[in-house]
């Protein structure tokens, strides 16, 4: 019991959050959506991570969290550095016209 | 003395590596003399070993050179024996050789290769001196293969001429169908005795199971059949007399080719253990006798006649050792070498003056033109058709009585056998040098005694053809036997002969009767009646077309082994190897590519596909997970 | 320490030749070469006077959690390799003299790497060690065949690297196998002598598994029938001097890798499939040499020919007695030095005449009497004719086998009478006969070939004649097998 709340609700609400994720990047084919999904995804780990920290009163899971945001940071800004030489070259950022690396 | 005994094989091997090196560069008369004088020299040696050994008590001197292979249990010390057997055989090689090296001298004078020749030459000799000194089997098996190189080389001497040198290979390979049994009979006395020395494998002989004992004896006569060219590995022979006339009369007539017997002498313990291997090598012995001497009878080319005959001559010596007459073949070893080396260089007089002809058709009526050639050469004919007193008759004598002790069968095909040698002797003496000149004009001009180079060796193994014969005088004419008696210690005697005297005296008769029988027919046939052998292209009769094709043995050969070989080789080759063997490597290869092919279709790059594939993925390990 | 030496010299020497230009390359290598050899000479001599000196062993840790170690040592065998590898090496190297390779820097760097990785096989005490070695001997000869070979290099060299690639594969998983077995006071280790004790502990079933692992990794590098056919195609494709070191050294990993890594390991799995193992052998052997007979490309035949001459090694190691291993050792040697001279034969006809196809040549003997000479006695070596080299490892090979089946041999000698009939007909073609209309005057040969071509013959001749310096080793050696066999 985290304040009166049980883990429940955080694993399904993560999981939630997880799903959605996971069929925004299947589902859409934007590629700034699927980066935000992508992102969701990671937040719904963070958040379980979090939550399992509190449970076990051990710090180890929030200091996971910070790492993966850090790097989510900078993923970040590497993908959209990315997408945007792609957009300046290809004029698109539609996934599934971006398939030249097939050949 | 005999402890000098290394410098005896030494002397020729540095004859071999000066002119060898140095060959082109110094002029032929130095190289020829270098070559005889080191043969020579050996000779001499040998002599004087000779006698020290026969006043000496002690008949068997070992003196170890150095240690070869060593592997464990097999002890192979470069060791060399001095006995009465190969000090014999010493006599005959550097004596022998020492007078064919003074003939090539003139024979070869005219040669390119002059040097190369007295090179090969010295090598042979010097691998026929380890042959006959080896203290084991090895150490035979050294120079058995050595004299087979050199007897390669000399054939192909001129290796300008393609059938030459199919000659020589087939020498080559051909021994070493032979040598492949040596080979294997060698690595059994090993492994049955734990050594290959000769005295230690003789003194342990009696305590090993006779089978083995047989086994022994046949893979070595293997061998045998090889070098001396018996019945069915014969067929090299008579084709390496492609090579110069001194080399048939060294290599093909009195040294090499008796290896052969050299070696079941050797290991006559085997032989007197062994029932079947003996009546082997006595059957196979007196088939080749017959059957060489059969197809002697129609040769034309004068060197293929005498091929045949020793071939045939060879032949008997087998008989006798497969008879257990060890001693008497090793006289007609002696006896053989002195009159076949003398034909031989006969031969080589003749082909001289003829200026290379070989073909007796063209011959004829040389006896007044080359008088010393035609002299020495009647005998040895008279020598080898066996006519008292001359050395011949004793030594095949002596095989026959033993023979027909033995199994009246054998010795009646060997007195075949000893006829047929007479008549085709006498046909070759005949339509050699009686009659008129049937060569071209040219050749009849050219005519002409050879150097005295040549003929000096001729005259010498004359004298020793005639006088050969005391070395071994019947015993029951109480006289003494040397030759038996010399070799006492080496053989392994078996009872003393107990035919009586009048079986022997008829036996001796009916020989004497045969062969004057036989050359007063040749005398008809080819003197009076002045028939002359057919010409290439004529009709023959049906047998003597059998007969002058070698019964076809070389095709039969060429069409169960050599065509075969090739067939399968290019057969293993474009399909076996290629096709299925590589298939299926290749096989893989491309089964690995084309499922990697059809994998890569799924790889379309739409990052949707990826990620639902992902995610079916990991829900479908959590499945997994979750239900088992 | 020493041999560490001897491991790590080529590799700076190697490293040190990429940074050369041109021609200076090679006259680098070669001095390197020579310093290496005389190296190893100082081992033989370190040895000769005392087997356990300790210069000959080094030991460092590696990593230390998997239980690796760097530990090289040199004992009998190991010493007669490096002196066969230490002496072919400059040969093979003075053999190039007179071929104009591009980027000598390279070509020559690459032999001194490979001359490392091969001495390190031959030294390695520890099986993770010898893996490395092995599969690092593997690049240098991908691309010297790759860089400088013939025609359709591409596609022949790809296969001969993943042929042996996939065979080593099935090694690696041997040796951890075995490794997972090692229990040294609870840890494992790679140490020879604990994967020999891991090995004989097993089961004949696990035995007989591990045996076959190895021994297709050992036998695809020999290469044993029917794992050969990448074999002929590399070495004719291969520049001259990768086909000398593939055929002359890098094949005797595979005969060293049988002796030293997969014998005294599974005594069970021999036992059982010793026997298959040598009748493919001896199969090759004769399968080999009667291909040979119909070979038109000079080079092919000799590929056919190691083939057969390998078989009779490999029958002779698995027959696993003391004739049978020492003269598989000292065929080792001998092949290794008489097939580098008949290829060097071939490269110098090729380099001559613009041809290989022996039916296009002949005559050459009247045209140049002493290579006709130097031809013939490495050739003899080759059929072994006693007192040349060849024939002290042949009789002694042929005899092991005897003692294991008596059949075997009479088989495994038909190389005696095969050998003279490829070889002497390949003679003939080649160099007797009349001048060829089609080949063009043979003249005489350049320095180098005769420097080379003559110390291969003096070579043939002297350890025929008088084997025992070599012989000796290969004998203590083959005792100290033998007592881990039993």
């Amino acid at each position: 019991m985290i304040n009166g709340i049980s883990i429940n609700y955080y694993l399904l609400l993560s999981a939630v959050l997880f799903i959605i994720g996971a069929i925004g990047v299947m589902a859409r084919r934007n590629s700034i959506i699927i980066f935000m999904c992508i992102e969701l995804m990671l937040n719904a780990v963070n958040l379980l991570l979090v939550a399992f920290s509190t449970l076990h009163a051990d710090a180890s899971g929030q200091v996971f969290v910070f790492f993966i945001m850090a790097v989510a940071a900078a993923e970040v800004a590497v993908g959209l550095a990315i997408l945007s030489m792609i957009y300046r070259n290809v004029k698109t950022i539609d996934t599934d016209i971006l398939s030249n690396l097939k050949n | 003395m005999i402890k000098l005994i290394g410098l005896v094989p030494l002397f020729p091997l540095i004859g071999f590596l000066i002119n060898g090196f140095f060959g082109k560069k110094i002029s032929k008369g130095l190289s020829g003399i270098i070559a005889s004088v080191s043969i020579l020299a050996s000779f001499i040696l040998s002599v004087l070993i000779f006698m020290e050994l026969n006043h000496s008590e002690n008949k068997s001197h070992i003196v170890n050179l150095f240690s070869w292979i060593n592997s464990d249990t097999l002890i192979i010390p470069f060791e060399l024996l001095v006995d009465p057997l190969s000090s014999l055989f010493l006599l005959i090689i550097t004596g022998i050789g020492f007078l064919i090296h003074i003939y090539s001298i003139g024979y070869m004078s005219h040669d390119e290769g002059f040097a190369r020749f007295f090179t090969y030459l010295n090598l042979f000799v010097f691998f026929m001196l380890l042959l006959v000194l080896g203290n084991n089997y090895l150490i035979m098996f050294v120079g058995w293969e050595g004299v087979g190189l050199c007897s390669y080389l000399l054939i192909g001497f001129w290796f300008k001429n393609t059938a030459y040198n199919n000659a020589a290979r087939k020498a080559f390979v051909m021994n070493r169908i032979g040598d492949l049994g040596f080979l294997l009979g060698i690595i059994l006395v090993f492994v049955t005795f734990g050594s290959i020395s000769y005295n230690e494998v003789f003194a342990k002989a009696g305590t090993v199971p006779t089978h083995v004992i047989t086994c022994i004896a046949l893979l070595l006569f293997v061998g045998a059949m090889g070098k001396s060219a018996q019945l069915p590995l014969y067929t090299w022979l008579p084709d390496a007399m492609a090579g110069p006339t001194p080399v048939s009369a060294l290599i093909h007539a009195a040294t090499m080719v008796t290896a052969g017997i050299y070696m079941i002498v050797r290991s006559n313990v085997f032989y007197s253990i062994s029932e079947v291997a003996s009546e082997t090598v006595a059957i196979v012995g007196v088939i080749t006798a017959l059957f060489a001497a059969t197809i002697g009878l129609f040769q034309n080319d004068i060197k293929k006649i005498l091929a045949y005959s020793t071939v045939s001559q060879l032949g008997l010596m087998f008989l006798g050792l497969g008879v257990g007459a060890y001693s008497s073949s090793v006289f007609h070893v002696t006896t053989h070498a002195f009159f076949k080396a003398l034909l031989f260089l006969g031969a080589g007089s003749v082909i001289h003056a003829m200026g290379g002809e070989q073909d007796i058709r063209k011959m004829g009526g040389l006896s007044s033109k080359i008088k010393i050639t035609f002299i020495t050469m009647l005998i040895g004919t008279i020598a080898i058709s066996g006519i008292p007193p001359f050395s011949g008759f004793f030594s095949k004598d002596e095989i026959l009585a033993h023979a027909y002790e033995h199994s009246p069968v054998l010795w009646f095909f060997g007195q075949v056998a000893s006829m047929l040698t007479a008549f085709y002797m006498f046909r070759l003496l005949f339509l050699t040098f009686y009659g008129k000149f049937r060569g071209t004009h040219d050749q009849e001009h050219h005519l002409h005694e050879s150097p005295p180079s040549m003929t000096f060796p001729l005259i010498v193994l004359a004298i020793f053809s005639v006088l050969g014969g005391l070395l071994g005088l019947p015993e029951f004419w109480h006289m003494p036997n040397w030759m038996a008696n010399n070799l006492e210690t080496v053989i392994l005697r078996k009872d003393p002969s107990t035919m009586p005297h009048e079986t022997e005296w008829m036996l001796m008769g009916i020989a004497v009767l045969a062969a004057i029988a036989t050359i007063y027919f040749a005398y008809i046939v080819y003197m009076q009646k002045k028939t002359l052998p057919l010409k290439e292209g004529d009709k023959m009769p049906g047998f003597q077309k059998l007969v002058y094709n070698k019964f076809y043995v070389d095709e039969f050969y060429n069409a169960v082994i050599t065509k075969p070989l090739d067939v399968l080789s290019v057969a293993f080759h474009k399909f076996f190897d290629i096709q299925i063997i590589d298939g299926i490597v290749n096989g893989v290869g491309s089964a690995v590519k084309g499922i990697g092919s059809g994998i890569r279709l799924l790889q379309q790059g739409n990052i949707g596909f990826y990620v639902i594939s992902m995610v079916i993925g990991i829900v479908f390990i959590m499945l997994l997970t979750f239900l088992i | 320490m020493l041999t560490a030496l001897l491991i790590l010299f080529p590799l700076l020497a190697g490293l040190l030749v990429f940074f050369v230009k041109g021609n200076a390359a090679r006259n680098l290598a070669l001095g390197f070469s020579i310093i290496e050899f005389g190296l190893a000479l100082v081992a033989f001599c370190m040895f000769k006077h005392n087997p356990d000196a300790c210069m000959l062993t080094f030991d460092h840790a590696w990593v230390k959690s998997l239980g690796i170690h760097f530990s090289v040592g040199i004992d009998g065998m190991a010493l007669l390799m490096i002196m066969l590898t230490t002496f072919l090496v400059p040969l093979i190297i003075l053999s190039s003299f007179k071929n104009d390779y591009n980027n000598p820097n390279n070509f020559y760097g690459l032999i001194l790497l490979m001359q490392m990785a091969l001495v390190g096989v031959f030294t390695a005490n520890d099986g993770f060690l010898f893996y490395v070695f092995w599969e690092l001997a593997l690049i240098p000869i991908y691309f010297i065949c790759l860089l400088w070979g013939g025609e359709d290099r591409g596609r022949i060299t790809f296969k001969f690297f993943v042929y042996t690639l996939f065979g080593s594969l099935f090694m690696l998983v041997g040796l951890i196998y075995l490794y997972n077995h090692t229990n040294v006071d609870g840890l494992k280790s790679w140490a020879v002598q604990d994967l020999y004790n891991a090995g004989r502990a097993l089961t004949e079933t696990q035995q007989s598994a591990v045996f076959w692992m190895i021994f297709i990794a050992f036998a695809i590098k020999m290469p044993v029938f029917p794992l050969h056919t990448w074999q002929p195609d590399t070495y004719v494709t291969a520049p001259t001097q990768g086909t000398m070191l593939l055929s002359g050294i890098m094949l005797k990993m595979g005969t060293f890798g049988v002796i030293k890594w997969l014998l005294p390991v599974v005594p069970l799995g021999l036992e059982k499939w010793g026997g298959t193992a040598i009748a493919l052998s001896v199969v090759g052997i004769v399968y080999a040499s009667i291909i040979a007979i119909s070979q038109k490309d000079f080079k092919r035949l000799i590929a056919y020919s190691s083939i057969a001459h390998v078989g009779l090694i490999s029958a002779g190691i698995l027959s696993a007695n003391q004739q049978g291993i020492q003269g598989a050792i000292m065929q080792m040697l001998e092949h290794g030095v008489n097939v580098v001279g008949l290829f060097f034969i071939a490269d110098i006809l090729f380099r001559h005449t613009g041809t290989r196809e022996m039916d296009k040549l002949g005559g050459i003997r009247g045209m140049n009497g002493n290579f006709a000479v130097l031809f013939l006695i490495i050739l003899l070596g080759s059929v072994a004719l006693p007192l040349t080299n060849g024939f002290v490892g042949e009789f002694l090979l042929i005899n092991g086998v005897y003692q294991f089946s008596a059949t075997m041999a009479a088989f495994a000698g038909l190389t005696v009478i095969l050998g003279a009939v490829y070889m002497l007909r390949a003679y003939q073609k080649i160099m007797l006969g009349d001048r060829n209309d089609s080949n063009v005057a043979f003249g005489s040969l350049a320095g180098t070939d005769k420097i080379v071509l003559s110390i291969i013959c003096v070579v043939v001749v002297a350890f025929g004649v008088y084997p025992k310096p070599l012989n000796d080793v290969a004998e203590e050696a083959v005792k100290m097998i033998m007592l881990n066999l039993k």
